[in-house]
């Protein structure tokens, strides 16, 4: 099977997230697809996206959306969960008012008009839609058995509501994702507690404090790694368990991982990320 | 014609913002305006009197009255004109509240302006104005309550102590509703099966009560006065006029599956009671779960044991037809379902169950005994957490509604805790205490000092910990995040419309509200009657109300409807449809776009035209609107008033034409 995905990666997937790119490319190829790397692409918008009265707002993600239709794809398919929430949230936004999608095209007069026609989807449910958990199941060829996962989702995958790919209180997608791959997914109520995002600049002892709950409730629950798909929450994950140190002299730390690269772990060959 | 037209004040409400004397002066230039006058509440007895003093006085023959809604006020002024003598039909009401004085109270002038227009459009419609007079329909005396809960009980025995027969229909086995499943009731805590089974015996027994449990209402069809019922009896599978309620039965049956009636916490056999009191006590097997189908018949247990052969495995639903003169809807209210509230756990972890499972935990009916045992493993709650607006008052929900009962009942389970375990840690997480009502407040308050924690906040996050539950949630009082182990939670969902609540509208022809509750057609002035002519409301089909006001709100229901009952015949609106023979070419138009399927086309001397069944046409206009020779009119509304209307409306914006100063002439 042959399927070429329009795909954008946004900045992060180029900076600090490398190996989640790779990864994921290189599961995408197990897999029989391909992620195509929209030949333009910017800023995906980011954050300001989320205050959606401002027109000028959605401009950057709607001209991404205009590349990969003059492109030719009705379909992208995103890493980052936060580059996911802006694209799919601005998409949704200018499908719903008609009229504040003609200002934004009016206003971008240079380009051709954006005319809805793009679906954003992540790709862990474009996974579980196109490729079907079933395929990826048949693809292991290293069985994770005996590895104990705790799945960790942030928010920007589940909220708001209207674009999550799951359900917002307790997701699940994650673990049967894992469960396929053989390895085992712990109970892990803090899977959607928020790691403390932003705060992470100016106030990394909140974020500490945050992070060190939601680790040692993996913990607790006997994971022995925890998985994620987004970058702000893998660094604060991470990075932030120096800090935790310095705060709670007893903890141990714990591997972050992008479950693409437990993927690539289940499906490639000799493969190691942690 | 001699015209009399009054302009009220409403103390400032009007007359602070729209200059009463300009339009009184401007008015009683007018042709035919044999009197104007203003006053200050013409809605209160002395004003009332003035209107009907002053047509007798100057012989008035027509009347206007320019003041608030007459959606508010409209049948006070008819009622007084017609007391006067003057046809009701030829007294017209112009809103210079709503549409002037408080949309424009930024502008006085042009409010004032408006109003003076809008009294001229309604002179200029009541120049074509007939009198008319009420339309009389036979009125069968019987009624049918749909709903056998504490509404529809109060509602059939009150109907029926009056002397008329009442049909009852539940969906359910046994009457009762959600107050059956109730321990001991706020405030005053007595028991609420010691003064529910009363009355539910007092309706089985009553001889004007036709009972029909285990039945739904098909098929509705005709207006008021008149109503075509279809009933469907679900078959029970055993013949009730030979069950005796031995139970003997039930020792056989080898099925066991939940019980509802406990919230799935205890258990039944396939033939049943839903509970001991039940009312019909003629058991039910459930042939969703019983081991024969209408084909197999695998187990005849129940069947062997039974001593007088009230088994019937081969019983057929049946239809029944009843005739009624008006209906009442009592269908009560679900909770939302725990999938709805996964924030809080719901659905996930055992331990964390609603409000309702609660009650029947501490029945001391219930699946436990009355011991409060939770369902996890079993043990006493050493401590307990509710959370109060579980959905409600939650616009992201799409729920943003005060469910109103919730407040009330989680300090009744607080106490009721206490006394079960007194060494009991008990929190209450709420928005507000809504605690309006008869000494409502005083048992909240009591409930406060024994010992009960209450944290004003909404709660993030519920889960498991080792044997605990852990209820994440900020004190907003103190502005700091609490974090509660506990070990059992109970929610207070929000209080839904019941299942099925939209077809049943849909087959009454009568509006639900944006949640699906059923509407009435004012909140203050008329609460219990729906905009369909002898439908009525009770109880929580309504909105959420606790017990006090579903009895209340019942008999208000059953006085509506006694007053209907105590005449022969019913009197309908003449604003109704009629047909220009002359000018009907019969083309069925009409006929089709009736929503009530009040037009038939009849054939007469060779002529086709259309016909009006005055009795079903509620006078809604669409005939009038698509009749392109203008031959179908709205008695009241006719295309002579309308247009008249609208002529007057314009000609102060727009110079009036020629060509419609000829068609004025008509
Ligand atoms: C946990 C909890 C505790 C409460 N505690 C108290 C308390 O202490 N004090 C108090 O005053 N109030 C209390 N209440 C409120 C009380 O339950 C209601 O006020 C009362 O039950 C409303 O009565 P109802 O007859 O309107 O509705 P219901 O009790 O819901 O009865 C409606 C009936 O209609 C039937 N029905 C539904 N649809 C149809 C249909 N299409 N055809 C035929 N039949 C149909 C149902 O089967 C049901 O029998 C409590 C509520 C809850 C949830
Ligand atoms: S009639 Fe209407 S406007 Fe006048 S006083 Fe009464 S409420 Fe107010
Ligand atoms: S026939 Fe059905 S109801 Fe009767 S005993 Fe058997 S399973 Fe139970």
């Amino acid at each position: 099977m042959k399927m070429n995905i329009g795909y954008f990666p946004g900045c992060t997937l180029k900076a600090t997230a490398l190996n989640f790119e790779k990864s994921a490319l290189e599961v995408a190829k197990i897999l029989g697809f391909q992620l195509e790397e929209l030949s333009q692409w910017h800023c995906c918008g980011t954050v300001p996206s989320l205050s959606q009265d401002d027109l000028l707002k959605q401009i950057s993600p709607v001209r991404n959306l205009i590349y990969a239709q003059s492109l030719g794809y009705n379909k992208i398919v995103t890493l980052c969960s936060m580059c996911y929430n802006t694209l799919a949230q601005s998409n949704l936004f200018v499908k719903e008012n008609k009229e504040k999608l003609r200002k934004i095209n009016q206003f971008m007069s240079e380009m051709p008009d954006y005319d809805g026609g793009v679906e954003v989807k992540h790709f862990l449910s474009f996974l579980k839609e196109q490729i079907t958990l079933e395929k990826i199941r048949e693809s292991v060829k290293t069985s994770l058995s005996g590895i104990k996962i705790a799945c960790y989702y942030g928010c920007l995958l589940l909220r708001p509501k209207i674009i999550g790919i799951d359900d917002s209180e307790q997701p699940k997608i994650l673990e049967e994702l894992m469960q396929v791959l053989g390895a085992e997914p712990v109970y892990f109520p803090y899977k959607t507690e928020c790691c403390g995002a932003y705060h992470t600049v100016i106030k990394p002892d909140i974020v500490a404090r945050r992070v060190y709950r939601i680790l040692e409730n993996a913990k607790e629950n006997k994971a022995q790694i925890v998985i994620t798909s987004c970058p702000l929450c893998h660094f604060n994950l991470t990075k932030r368990q120096e800090e935790i140190k310095k705060i709670y002299p007893d903890f141990k730390g714990i591997p972050v991982v992008y479950f693409t690269e437990i993927m690539l772990q289940a499906l490639g060959e000799n493969f190691k990320c942690v | 014609m001699r015209i009399g037209v009054f302009v009220c004040h409403c103390g400032r409400n009007i007359a602070g913002i729209v200059d009463v004397k300009t339009v009184v002066d401007e008015i009683a230039k007018l042709k035919d305006v044999v009197f104007c006058t203003d006053y200050i509440y013409l809605c209160s007895e002395p004003g009332q009197k003035t209107i009907q003093e002053k047509i007798k006085e100057l012989n008035l023959t027509h009347i206007i009255v320019a003041a608030c809604s007459p959606s508010l006020h409209g049948i006070t002024f008819s009622r007084a004109v017609e007391a006067a003598g003057v046809n009701p039909y030829l007294f017209e009401m112009v809103n210079i509240r709503e549409q002037c004085s408080w949309v424009h109270s930024h502008n006085p002038e042009l409010a004032t302006k408006k109003a003076i227009s809008l009294i001229k459009a309604s002179l200029a419609k009541l120049r074509y104005s007939q009198p008319l007079t009420p339309i009389k329909v036979p009125l069968i005396q019987k009624v049918l309550v749909i709903g056998g809960g504490i509404a529809g009980i109060r509602v059939a025995l009150d109907i029926a102590q009056a002397g008329f027969e009442v049909c009852l229909v539940e969906k359910s086995p046994s009457l009762g509703g959600r107050m059956a499943q109730l321990s001991e009731t706020f405030p005053t805590l007595d028991c609420s099966s010691c003064i529910l089974t009363p009355l539910m015996v007092e309706v089985a027994r009553h001889k004007k009560i036709h009972l029909f449990t285990y039945a739904e209402v098909k098929k509705v069809e005709g207006i008021i006065g008149n109503f075509k019922v279809t009933i469907e009896k679900k078959p029970r599978y055993v013949i009730p006029e030979k069950c005796t309620g031995c139970g003997d039965c039930v020792d056989v049956c080898p099925v066991v599956v939940p019980n509802e009636f406990d919230q799935g916490l205890g258990a039944r056999k396939a033939i049943y009671v839903p509970f001991p009191q039940a009312v019909p006590l003629v058991y039910t097997i459930d042939f969703e779960n019983c081991l024969n189908t209408e084909k197999l018949i695998i187990c005849e247990q129940c069947f062997k044991i039974c001593g007088p052969k009230a088994i019937d495995f081969l019983m057929r639903p049946e239809e029944i037809q009843i005739e009624v003169g008006a209906i009442v809807v009592a269908t009560g209210y679900e909770l939302l379902p725990l999938e709805a509230l996964k924030e809080y756990g719901a659905g996930e972890y055992e331990d964390v169950i609603t409000s309702l499972d609660f009650e029947r935990l501490i029945s001391a009916s219930g699946p436990t005994g009355g011991i409060l045992r939770r369902p996890s493993d079993g043990r006493i709650p050493k401590s307990v957490v509710f959370i109060q607006c579980a959905g409600s008052r939650s616009p992201e929900q799409g729920r943003p509604y005060c469910s109103k009962i919730c407040c009330m009942y989680t300090a009744k389970h607080a106490l009721i805790y206490k006394h079960l375990v007194p060494d009991g840690e008990v929190y209450v997480f709420y928005i507000d205490i809504r605690a309006a009502g008869k000494r409502y407040e005083e048992f909240v308050q009591r409930v406060m000092g024994d010992g009960v924690l209450y944290l004003r906040g909404k709660v993030s996050k519920v889960f498991r910990h080792n044997e605990k539950m852990v209820v994440l949630g900020v004190d907003t009082l103190s502005g700091k995040t609490v974090e509660v182990e506990t070990d059992l939670v109970v929610l207070a969902p929000a209080i839904i419309p019941s299942k099925g609540a939209q077809e049943l509208a849909k087959m009454l022809k009568i509006p639900v509200d944006e949640f699906g509750f059923f509407s009435e057609i004012h909140p203050k002035l008329r609460p219990v009657e729906t905009t369909s002519p002898g439908i009525y409301l009770a109880g929580a089909a309504q909105s959420p109300k606790d017990i006090s006001e579903t009895v209340a709100q019942a008999s208000a229901a059953a006085s509506k409807v006694l007053s209907l009952l105590s005449q022969k015949e019913a009197t309908l609106e003449p604003i109704v449809a009629y047909v220009d023979k002359e000018i009907c070419k019969g083309c069925g138009l009409c006929r089709r776009v009736c929503p009530f399927k009040a037009i038939t086309i009849v054939r007469e001397d060779k002529k086709r035209y259309a016909k009006v069944e005055p009795a079903i046409c509620q006078g809604c206009g669409c005939c009038m609107a698509i009749c392109e020779e203008n031959a179908i009119n709205v008695a009241g509304f006719t295309y002579q008033q309308l247009s008249a209307q609208v002529r007057a409306l314009l000609e102060d914006k727009y110079e009036v034409s020629k060509k419609t100063a000829e068609f004025r002439k008509i």
